[in-house]
């Protein structure tokens, strides 16, 4: 039988019956739609977290106070107790290694901002002007702190735009004074609005400088100190330099953790990745479903069809010809799901994105080529039983069935 | 074919078919020697369950004997493994069933095209035999008509023309008029005569005995066995 025949034959022969084709490829249109979307939704919420890290700032290089392991990240790092506090004299030591192209002193409370009677409960940031190139902030308003002496500090505060709508609404906030704790700032610069940045919103903190944040928290202690290396190539040679100087700052003691984005990126990369794999895993088993319906329908159509195959077979065709076409029959209608189900997919991943926008639920392209792969492979195993059930069948006994 | 003049179409010797039913052995056929020349236009005929359908069934390839052999052409083709009988049946045999056995999905002209399309026929010449065929049965009217909208008569034409598309050797007719009326039936009986008259063999099988009577040649056939053959030759002994 040449192809393009069998084809036909094995279309007629599904079209032949249409609820029973409908079911089978709506089955399969399921299990392989549900395969995209879940990836989806697991690659998308990689790439959230992702994205999340990667707005921190490129090249970037944290160093905590405490000892953890490095080169993963671990939630003890985010509550530590330090043997000995990191300083503003720690961080600027650290100027000096040649793979380190910024150091910005990060000091971290919280306190209460007040203007024209309203007040609020901020995060304040204590830092300097090397914060914005090390984190990449852009400005909305005016400039951010000062560059200085680090242990010197104008009474400037920067704040973020949602601080800025919340204390003036519609009003200018640049120059205004505000009351934080017990100390006045004026506002000098507003930052775009950025959205998320590591559980810190920078919408919503305000900055001044690292030596008031010290004064007003009555603290020498720092939360982090950030480190732009000098290119990418260099991150682990500055982690490395960092990791020196403060050992030998710190009396021989390698008392910090430096932990890079990379570390991070990769160690939230795997473990997002393997829970994308695992719900793929789930989709994949109603792929197995759909493949048992599969097999469930070619077995009725070739009981159904038993005096068909009688014929066939009294017309001159041979064992491989029934197997082929009810083989055939089988992948194309796997084959009409697993399209219909990757059209689904696609438009449900798009609605996804359509309500959550800042959720990129893309399904990965793997995903999609191993749902497919899968439906259509399944299609056809689970195809083969009837086939050769058809294949083997007598065709003395089979035609005179009726 | 290179077949002599001399050998027959068909040469059973020695026959035997054994149907296991549950403890019990059923002969269906014993010892059977038959021969049917190219060209001749034989009625088998018996009761039910005579073994005339079995030797139906074993001539066209579609059943393989417990015993003997079976030369068709010249050729024994009870040897040959289930893909060569398959190509046999395609080549040599055509079939014309009581309940025709159309396919129902597919049209007039897709049914006739049938065994050319499994035998792997270019689409151009299955394409100018069907328009031929459809034209030699009366059936040009009605080429897109699927079998549900043929009358039963239009079906079994059908039917013959399917068997007739790949120009076999021989043509089997079980009960080839049983579900149609005598009109309609001796129209369809007419038809098979008239390819017979071309040089087919023609072996119809059939309780009729007014339809057995117009065959040139009639085998009664009786619990397994040759009972009467109006031709004279090989005769089983009565049991």
């Amino acid at each position: 039988m040449r192809t393009a025949d069998l084809i036909r034959f094995a279309r007629g022969a599904a079209t032949g019956n249409p609820l029973r084709s409908t079911l089978l490829v709506v089955a399969m249109a399921i299990g392989v739609a549900a395969v995209v979307i879940l990836t989806a939704l697991g690659d998308g919420a990689r790439r959230y977290v992702i994205a999340e890290f990667s707005s921190l700032g490129s090249n970037l290089v944290i160093i905590l106070p405490g000892r953890s392991q490095t080169g993963g990240f671990n939630p003890g790092n985010a509550v530590t107790s330090t043997p000995r506090d990191l300083t503003v004299d720690d961080a600027q030591a650290l100027l000096r290694a040649p793979a380190i192209r910024n150091v910005t002193p990060l000091a971290v409370g919280t306190s209460e901002i007040s203007s024209g009677g309203k007040l609020r409960e901020v995060m304040i940031a204590g830092t300097t002007a090397e914060y914005t190139a090390v984190r990449k902030l852009d400005m909305a308003q005016g400039r951010f702190l000062a560059p200085g002496d680090w242990r010197r500090g104008a009474s400037e505060a920067v704040i973020g735009a949602r601080v800025r709508e919340e204390l003036f609404g519609n009003g200018p906030a640049l120059g205004q004074l505000v009351r934080i704790g017990d100390r006045r700032f004026r506002i000098v610069g507003v930052l775009a609005a950025s959205g998320q940045g590591l559980g810190m919103n920078t919408d919503e903190i305000v900055f001044v400088p690292v030596s008031l944040a010290q004064a007003m928290f009555n603290s020498n202690t720092l939360f982090r100190i950030l480190i732009e290396a000098s290119g990418r190539e260099t991150i682990e040679a500055a982690k490395a330099q960092a990791s020196a100087i403060l050992k030998e700052r710190h009396d021989g003691e390698e008392d910090v953790t430096v932990i890079t984005q990379d570390a991070v990126l990769s160690t939230f990369d795997r473990l997002l990745g393997a829970l994308t794999m695992a719900v793929a895993g789930i989709a994949a088993i109603s792929l197995a479903v759909a493949g048992i319906l599969v097999m469930n329908v070619m077995l009725v159509s070739v009981t159904q069809r038993t005096a068909e195959i009688g014929l066939l077979k009294a017309l001159g065709a041979d064992a491989a010809t029934i197997r082929n076409s009810f083989l055939t029959e089988a992948a194309m209608l796997s084959l009409t799901g697993a399209v219909l189900g990757y059209l689904l997919g696609i438009a449900g991943a798009a609605l996804i994105r359509q309500l959550y926008p800042t959720y990129p639920a893309f399904p990965p392209d793997w995903a999609v080529l191993a749902g497919l792969a899968t439906a259509l492979a399944t299609g056809i195993l689970f195809g083969v039983l009837p086939a050769r059930r058809a294949a083997r069948l007598d065709p003395v006994q089979a035609l005179s069935k009726r | 074919m290179s077949a002599t003049r001399a050998a027959p179409l068909i040469a059973l010797a020695g026959i035997e078919r054994i149907f296991q039913l549950g403890d019990s052995e059923v002969h269906a056929l014993r010892r059977l020697d038959l021969a049917i020349g190219a060209g001749e236009y034989v009625a088998v005929m018996g009761p039910s369950g005579s073994g005339k359908s079995t030797l139906l069934n074993l001539l066209g390839l579609l059943d393989r004997p417990n015993a003997g052999t079976y030369r068709l052409e010249g050729r024994d083709v009870t040897t040959l493994s289930a893909e060569e009988q398959a190509r046999v049946r395609s080549e040599r045999i055509g079939f014309v069933f009581q309940s025709f056995h159309l396919v129902p999905r597919l049209t007039a002209a897709e049914n006739i095209a049938l065994p050319m399309t499994l035998a792997g026929i270019a689409p151009a010449e299955r394409a100018a035999r069907v328009a031929q065929a459809l034209q030699d049965f009366g059936l040009a009217n009605r080429a897109d008509h699927r079998p549900d909208q043929l009358s039963g008569g239009q079906r079994q034409r059908v039917a013959i023309a399917r068997a007739t598309i790949m120009q076999p050797a021989m043509i089997l007719a079980d009960e080839p008029t049983g579900n149609l009326d005598r009109a309609t039936g001796d129209e369809v009986v007419r038809l098979l005569e008239e390819l017979n008259a071309r040089g087919v063999t023609l072996i119809v099988v059939t309780h009729d005995a007014a339809l057995g009577a117009r065959a040139r040649r009639q085998l009664a056939m009786e619990d397994g066995s040759l009972q009467r053959d109006s031709a004279g030759m090989a005769c089983a002994p009565p049991t």
